[in-house]
């Protein structure tokens, strides 16, 4: 298993990996929206929350379609399928490469584009917490979103329409721990973190009954 | 024996192609697959292996299939210890030597040609260090000098207790081989099912 996550590292740094792409998106998007709202830094500081959770979310979005569509289309994905290694273990490598290329980059980069944000200065350690322990629900319900669509052509549309939905409650309590108002962030943090633990427990098995079925 | 297949269907979707295939792989033995296109040689291939059932009919084996599962933006060496590093071997330094990918090892593959990266493919049969090789045209993109090492290594592959059902279109010259004519084993009636009936989600 360490292979693979080694080799699907390795992949999304080497040039078309997708690795600087992610990273990019996320600057982007988060740099673009101060020109969108103006320079008022009082409605920055209040909207930085869930804009920088909407930007790690989009941006892990981005670079879904690539976790098994590549394997799938130069025959990896079939000769990984009769390896030793049981399909559900070959998801859990896929959505660790995953997380460690897109979740942790986005995870560190939120520090100083939050500062881009005028983001209040209590929330910085909450925004990582909230980040490193959310992202890792971004990654595996985005793999099971890449085991369902990897048979179809262009399915990163379908994708996107299946994800979103399924990111919404990771979205919500990570915008809202950060919050100004909020009395117990520790709670919502806990709760992250439980979406994040149920995710990595039980869709990989869901992603090899998915990838089971749109081998045959 | 290495495998028995007794009264085996094989569907495409839900289209019965193939019907009671039986034949039993000892040792040594070596089954060529001949039929017609679309007659169901990758189909039963790909049941054996275990990529169209829920399990697989036997975990020593090793499947290629019509596509290399070559990462082209790897070079040649770190293809193979991918593969080492999945199937848990040590043997590819031989396996460079054995398919003579030794010039261009530290290559990137995308740069490799289709005959080089389906040699480079094959290389993988030889990491898994499995008893039973399943290949589907493993000859395609190969000149004759390289179908003819590539028949070389699946003769001693057998010699050495290992087994292989191999469809080909070629003739491989291979020792202590036998021919199954798929096209036997058409169904007379195309018998539809219901795959959620099936329970085969």
């Amino acid at each position: 298993m360490w292979s693979l996550i080694l080799r699907d590292i390795r992949l999304a740094l080497r040039s078309g990996g997708g690795f600087v792409l992610t990273l990019a998106f996320f600057l982007i998007v988060i740099m673009i929206v101060p020109f969108g709202v103006g320079a008022d830094l009082g409605l920055l500081s209040r909207i930085a929350p869930g804009i920088l959770w909407i930007g790690a979310l989009l941006s892990c979005l981005l670079s879904l379609d690539r976790i098994f569509q590549l394997d799938w289309e130069d025959g990896t994905l079939e000769a990984l399928a009769t390896s030793p290694i049981p399909l559900s273990g070959i998801a859990t490598a896929k959505a660790t490469a995953h997380w460690l290329t897109t979740g942790l980059p986005i995870t560190l980069a939120s520090l100083p584009l939050g500062y881009l944000l005028n983001l209040n200065h209590n929330s910085y350690f909450l925004l990582l917490t909230s980040l490193a322990i959310g992202t890792p629900a971004l990654s595996f319900i985005g793999t099971f979103g890449a085991a369902l669509t990897v048979g179809v052509k262009r399915g990163g549309l379908l994708l996107s329409l299946l994800i979103l939905p399924l990111y919404i409650p990771t979205l919500m309590l990570g915008a809202q721990s950060m919050s100004v108002g909020t009395n117990n962030p520790i709670e919502l943090l806990a709760l992250i973190a439980a979406i994040s633990f149920m995710c990595i427990a039980l869709l990989p098995f869901a992603c090899a009954i998915a990838l089971r079925a749109n081998l045959k | 024996m290495l495998l028995k297949i007794k009264n085996l269907d094989c569907r495409r979707g839900n289209k019965l192609i193939i019907a009671n295939v039986s034949f039993n792989l000892k040792s040594g033995e070596c089954l060529i697959l001949k039929g017609p296109n679309g007659s169901g040689k990758t189909t039963l291939l790909r049941y054996i292996a275990g990529l169209s059932t829920n399990n697989l009919l036997n975990d020593n084996i090793a499947y290629s299939g019509h596509l290399d599962g070559v990462k082209s933006t790897l070079t040649v060496q770190e293809n193979l210890k991918f593969w080492s590093g999945i199937y848990n071997t040590n043997n590819m330094t031989n396996v460079i030597k054995t398919l003579k990918l030794n010039d261009f090892q530290n290559r990137i593959a995308g740069e490799l040609s289709a005959g080089q990266k389906r040699r480079l493919g094959l290389a993988r049969m030889l990491i898994t260090n499995a008893k039973i090789w399943l290949m589907d045209e493993p000859t395609v993109s190969l000149d004759k000098t390289t179908t003819t090492l590539i028949s070389e290594i699946i003769t001693q592959h057998c010699k050495e207790g290992g087994a292989a059902i191999i469809s080909t279109h070629v003739n491989l010259n291979l020792p202590s081989s036998k021919v199954l004519d798929i096209s036997e084993f058409k169904p007379e009636i195309d018998k539809e099912f219901d795959p959620f009936l099936e329970g085969i989600f």
